[in-house]
């Protein structure tokens, strides 16, 4: 059973129709690349994910239990809410870092926040604490970055920048972690470290949609494609077969455009 | 000879006395600037503890989703930061009076202060919400949105992170009004506060002497001057992030 199940998300911002009919499903393990031209919706789609947007139609369903139902219309509770969160991460374009707090620090507040309201919390509060301390530590490790561990944001390239955000956002153990063109904010020689990282977690089998103007790598990491146009889902597949040969003319059109530059 | 020694003598003792009179009226000028300061301080520390709060009230206000609240709020704020505070000072001082046909404001120096007080907070309120307001509104919506998307709540967004990224924001701006508002404090003048500056244009008045003006004018220099020192460490200590 897909770990992902989307069906028939609609979005609409006042009278403009931003997502239209979007269905997609996903295996656990598997790495999803969303592309598509400026303006198609693929960052709407993420943020509906999220819990940042609320569609107007559709669902959405996270290892069989339905978390989002726009037919069943209810009063959602902020309880409620951050807990369906909590089974997306998401790595902003712009990082998003909390400037005020070391790379370490940004890592495990999210984490040190939520053990607050544990039963056992006050019995074992410097044990629970330090597990947080050793996993953020590990996953700054992962992401190479065991030597900026206490640097404040602005003391980190964008690169370096957007690794920690990786972190932060693994640091919670998503169900499926979200990129939002993690190398869009980047400049074109830093964006090599940040894709090397991603393509670890590929190969470590994390579940992943990945929103991205790279070509290459979303051939080369990509379990699965999906090209968006204009809120809809015009073709998805093998990310090979979508790429080398796509089926449909505006697919064709866009990626010739994309190698064109 | 002796005439010499006799005129030194006097001389001396003339000296003496000059010496004596200008330490007694040195002595003189200093207790009625600490009075005065002490209104000034009272005017200074009051209208603080009312129009701070009072300004995040108003800022709320302006960043309502209500409208006709926020077409209040920003008629409210433009007349206010659009009019001098010496004219509102007297609208509120004397208006009462002559609206109600009696002094709401007792006739005493207390009463002077707490007019005062409520025409400075008023008028400082209006400033200091354009400060929060910016200060609010300048953290970018990215902050939030990654707290809400790592589970937090809205609680915990605010205080672990944006309220210390708004503070940073609000305090250059703020230290500067704060030491404008030290200033204006003169303005009490008008309605016969006997604050720091009507303490030294007195003398100027009874006695014809400018130097206690200066002498004020070092009373001035030494409030600001430590608030300047405070505002400089408060920065310093939130400058390790950006
Ligand atoms: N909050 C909003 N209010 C109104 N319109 C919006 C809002 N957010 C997005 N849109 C519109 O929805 C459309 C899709 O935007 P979206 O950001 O999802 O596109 P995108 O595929 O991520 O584009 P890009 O590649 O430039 O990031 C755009 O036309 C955009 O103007
Ligand atoms: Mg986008």
């Amino acid at each position: 059973m897909a770990i992902l199940e989307v069906k028939n998300i609609e979005k609409h911002f006042g009278s403009t129709q931003v997502l239209k009919d979007v269905s997609f499903s996903l295996e656990e393990g598997n790495a999803l690349a969303i592309i598509g031209s400026s303006g198609s919706g693929k960052t709407t789609l993420l943020r509906c994910l999220n819990f940042l947007e609320t569609p107007n139609q559709g669902s959405i369903a996270v290892k069989g239990e339905t978390l989002f139902d726009a037919s069943v219309p209810l009063k959602q509770h902020e309880k409620d809410l951050r807990k369906k969160r909590l089974h997306f991460g998401m790595v902003f374009q712009s990082f998003h870092l909390f400037p005020q707090y070391t790379a370490l620090e940004n890592v495990m507040l999210a984490a040190q926040l939520l053990a607050k309201e544990r039963t056992d919390y006050k019995q074992n509060k410097k044990e629970i604490l330090a597990e947080i301390e050793t996993r953020g530590k590990a996953l700054l490790d992962q992401m190479g970055l065991q030597d900026r561990m206490d640097h404040y944001p602005h003391q980190l390239s964008g690169g370096q920048q957007q690794r920690v955000a990786i972190a932060r956002a693994l640091a919670l153990s998503p169900d499926i972690l979200c990129f939002d063109e993690p190398t869009s904010a980047l400049d074109p020689e830093l964006t090599g470290e940040v894709l090397k990282v991603i393509r670890g977690l590929a190969e470590q089998k994390t579940t992943m949609i990945i929103v991205t103007h790279e070509m290459a790598f979303a051939r080369d990491v990509a379990d699965q494609i999906i090209f968006m146009d204009d809120g809809v889902i015009v073709e998805q597949g093998d990310p090979r077969q979508v790429i080398d040969n796509p089926r449909e003319e505006r697919t064709k059109q866009f990626l010739t455009r994309y190698t064109e530059g | 000879m002796e005439l010499l020694y006799l005129n030194r003598k006097a001389l001396g003792e003339g000296f003496y006395y000059l010496k004596g009179m200008v330490i007694g009226m040195f002595w003189t000028v200093t207790q009625s600037l600490l009075g005065g300061l002490l209104t000034t301080f009272r005017i200074f520390i009051f209208t603080l503890l009312i129009a701070l709060p009072l300004g995040l009230i108003i800022a709320f206000g302006a960043m309502s989703r209500f409208k006709p609240l926020r077409y209040l709020v920003d008629v409210l704020v433009w007349v206010i930061r659009g009019t001098p505070l010496m004219l509102q000072l007297i609208i509120i001082f004397y208006g009462p009076g002559l609206w109600l046909g009696h002094n709401i404001w007792s006739g005493n120096e207390t009463g002077r202060i707490t007019a005062t007080v409520v025409a400075f907070s008023i008028n400082y309120a209006c400033y200091f919400s354009v400060i929060f307001r910016g200060g609010i509104e300048g953290v970018p919506v990215g902050q939030r949105e990654a707290g809400e998307v790592l589970g937090m709540t809205k609680s915990q967004i605010f205080f672990k992170v944006t309220l210390l990224q708004m503070v940073k924001r609000v305090v250059p701006p703020m230290s500067n009004e704060i030491i404008t508002l030290v200033k204006d404090t003169s303005l009490a003048r008008i309605i016969a506060a006997y604050e720091l500056t009507f303490a030294g244009y007195s003398f100027m008045k009874s006695d014809g002497l400018t130097w206690p003006l200066f002498y004020t004018g070092v009373f001035y220099l030494a409030f600001v001057g430590i608030l300047t020192l405070l505002f400089n460490y408060i920065e310093r200590r939130l400058d390790y992030f950006r």
